[in-house]
């Protein structure tokens, strides 16, 4: 596969870290592509460096050897403005324990990226269309009853719901979900990945990464990783 | 826009935010305070020391005086940029109440009670003749007798609220007056029936200069009459003159022209009788003059800033434990705002910006409860002393009527500045320690 293909793709990618005296080889070589559209699911039990292979799909983290291409482009030889830019308005995270800021409202933490790509000034007059937007997204979610509570006044689904509304608040062209349903009950994590299954159909990338097989059913595509590297 | 709507909040929900405004507030609100009393109490005692003296003096710490003081006075009547000349005499007198057989120690000041006036800030202290300082020596009771001036606290007592009990008109009362006089070469001369030259004054008015030693300790006699008791010889002398300068005439040039002046006097005048007696003058502006005063007070003022450098210090220590524990607590948050594109520098912005508003909180607090201590500190000193006989400064001792309270916008805003400063660096390094922290390590429960 090429990488005018690939909207993303990792080419042997290698990660350890150290814990203690102890260095721990995480990702062993890992090679991965993503194409425009997919919903990708990277299955691994715990410890098998599926959050880490996320991580530095995202840009939160960088690989010690290996290449990261999203379109085309090498996220190493982005500068740290590139690299913010990239996190800000490309990707979208979805945490496995929704990660809000408590001292925004359930609605400021969702148009959180967009204020974060405006200047002071240009917030301005980008507020009125932002706020349009976060609440039509937390309409999607079923939570517009809920745009001026504060995350702690929420349930664990609903934060989740708050965390994907978040990601998409910037029309980001990847979607990383990092066990968006590992800290929901079953019921409610369906109703996540029902969300995340009909953004998919309305043309959303996702990569998700879970230890639950079962979850991983629901994507398009499913990739093993073990033993720090990608299986099938 | 994140960044404003963070640290307000950030302010307004962490409670262990109001411990850090409350540190901020308390040191503003205590180096308000005492830096305007203690700015107050210097500028005052300052502003006295230089009414008591004028501008500039020539003269001599010898008792013995020097000669040709009135040809000296004509020449710096003659200069442009003096306005008053005052002789002075000085020396030290025995004084007897008539009618006791008790005696006790003053400093003798001699002068013309008018050209004292108009050299210094003789005048403005008299109670009688504030407004007629020419008659200083004239007692309102008889106008024909040798008066004399008293400073206030050694003649009348005050009361625990700093109160004189003046009576409406000078009361009659003489004081014997003993100095030996001395020779022009510092030897007693023969006076009177002895060693000894004694007169009786008569009690004309009081001076409160507001400077504690010479309220408790002068007592002013006609110029001539102080000539006659102090100092023996066929050449008159003085102890100093006194000058003023005319308004907008520098303190250091005028005190240089003097120099200048005196110098080519002294040539001029060599070689006549006593004019080694010249060489003992010298010509000092009136902060030189009183330095021996001023400086210990000074001094106490910089230790008091020293002092408050170190709670200046205790702020920045508090503010950056604060910050710590904040950021520490925030770590997450920093991780979130990074995953959604947040930059190290804007991570820095947010925690300043917070820290800004810690200051600015912390210093609006202090500074308006400060003010308002101080608009009602002399009540409030009031009320502690009817209640609880509690008194900041004895009005008995000291020589102050209220506490200053006056504010000045240049100290609070050096003192806000400074606030605001000190939470900057109380918060730089952890503010610093926040952008380093990597997204990964703060989101992630188990890093594999």
């Amino acid at each position: 596969m090429s990488s005018n293909d690939s909207m993303l793709k990792a080419e042997g990618v290698f990660k350890s870290y150290r814990m203690g005296a102890t260095k721990v080889k995480v990702l062993k070589g890992v090679d991965l592509a993503v194409k425009r559209g997919e919903f990708v699911a990277v299955v691994g039990a715990s410890g098998s460096g599926k959050s880490t292979l996320l991580h530095i799909l995202g840009g939160l983290d960088k690989p010690d050897k290996g290449i990261v291409r999203f379109y085309g482009r090498d996220l190493n030889r982005f500068s740290a403005g590139e690299l913010n830019r990239y996190r800000n308005k490309m990707v979208g995270f979805v945490f496995q324990f929704y990660h809000l800021l408590d001292e925004l409202s359930v609605l400021e933490n969702v148009y959180l990226p967009a204020m974060v790509s405006k200047s002071i000034v240009a917030w301005f007059g980008y507020r009125g269309p932002a706020k349009k937007h976060a609440r039509q997204l937390l309409d999607q979610l079923s939570l517009s009853d809920r745009a001026d509570h504060k995350p702690y006044q929420l349930s664990g689904g609903e934060r989740q719901r708050v965390a994907i509304g978040r990601a998409l608040m910037n029309e980001p062209k990847l979607l990383l979900a990092d066990e968006p349903t590992g800290n929901l009950d079953s019921t409610t994590g369906n109703g996540i990945l029902d969300a995340l299954e009909k953004l998919n159909r309305a043309g959303q990338t996702i990569v998700m990464v879970t230890h639950d097989e079962r979850i991983a059913e629901r994507a398009g595509r499913i990739i093993t990783l073990a033993d720090g590297k990608i299986r099938s | 826009m994140y960044k404003v709507i963070l640290a307000i909040r950030y302010l307004v929900k962490r409670r262990i935010t109001y411990f850090a405004v409350l540190a901020v507030a308390l040191c503003v609100f205590i180096v308000v305070v005492v830096m305007t009393v203690m700015i107050g109490l210097v500028t005052g005692f300052t502003q006295k020391n230089h009414s008591f003296v004028g501008d500039c003096v020539v003269g001599t710490e010898s008792l013995v005086g020097f000669p040709y003081y009135e040809d000296f006075a004509d020449v710096l009547k003659q200069a442009s940029f003096v306005e008053a000349v005052s002789p002075v005499i000085k020396s030290y007198v025995l004084v007897t109440p008539v009618g006791s057989e008790h005696n006790y120690g003053l400093e003798m000041m001699g002068i013309d009670s008018a050209l004292h006036s108009m050299a210094t800030g003789f005048g403005e202290t008299l109670h009688h003749h504030k407004l007629d300082a020419a008659k200083a020596f004239a007692p309102a009771y008889d106008p024909n007798l040798t008066g004399f001036v008293v400073g206030i606290d050694r003649w009348l007592e005050r009361d625990s609220n700093g109160r004189y009990d003046h009576s409406p008109s000078p009361t009659r009362a003489g004081l014997a007056v003993t100095c030996f006089p001395l020779t022009a070469k510092g030897a007693l001369a023969k006076a009177g029936a002895g060693l000894a030259n004694t007169k009786t004054f008569y009690f004309s008015d009081t001076s409160q200069s507001g400077l504690a030693k010479v309220d408790s300790s002068l007592i002013y006699l006609p110029f001539d009459e102080a000539q006659l008791l102090c100092m023996a010889g066929s050449v008159t002398r003085a102890s100093a003159i006194h000058l003023k300068f005319k308004p907008n005439v520098r303190l250091q040039s005028g005190c240089e022209e003097v120099a200048s002046l005196w110098r080519k006097f002294k040539q001029e005048t060599a070689g006549q009788s006593q004019a080694s007696l010249l060489e003992n003058v010298t010509v000092q502006s009136w902060k030189d003059n009183r330095r021996a005063f001023i400086a210990p007070m000074e001094k106490e003022q910089t230790m008091l800033t020293v002092m408050f450098a170190l709670v200046g210090l205790t702020t920045v220590f508090i503010i950056f434990v604060v910050f710590y524990m904040l950021i520490s607590h925030k770590s997450k948050d920093i991780g979130i705002l990074k995953s959604v594109g947040v930059s190290n520098a804007n991570i820095m912005i947010l925690f300043w910006g917070f820290a800004l508003l810690v200051g600015l909180m912390g210093s609006a607090i202090g500074v308006l409860f400060g003010c308002s201590f101080l608009v009602y500190i002399n009540d409030i000193e009031g009320w502690l002393f009817e209640h609880f006989r509690f008194q900041l400064w004895d009005r008995t001792i000291y020589a102050i009527d209220d506490i200053p309270n006056q504010v000045e916008l240049r100290v609070v805003a050096v003192i806000v500045l400074s606030a605001i400063v000190a939470c900057w660096v109380g918060a730089l390094v952890p503010t610093w320690q926040a952008t380093r922290l990597k997204p990964v390590e703060t989101l992630q429960v188990s890093r594999l």
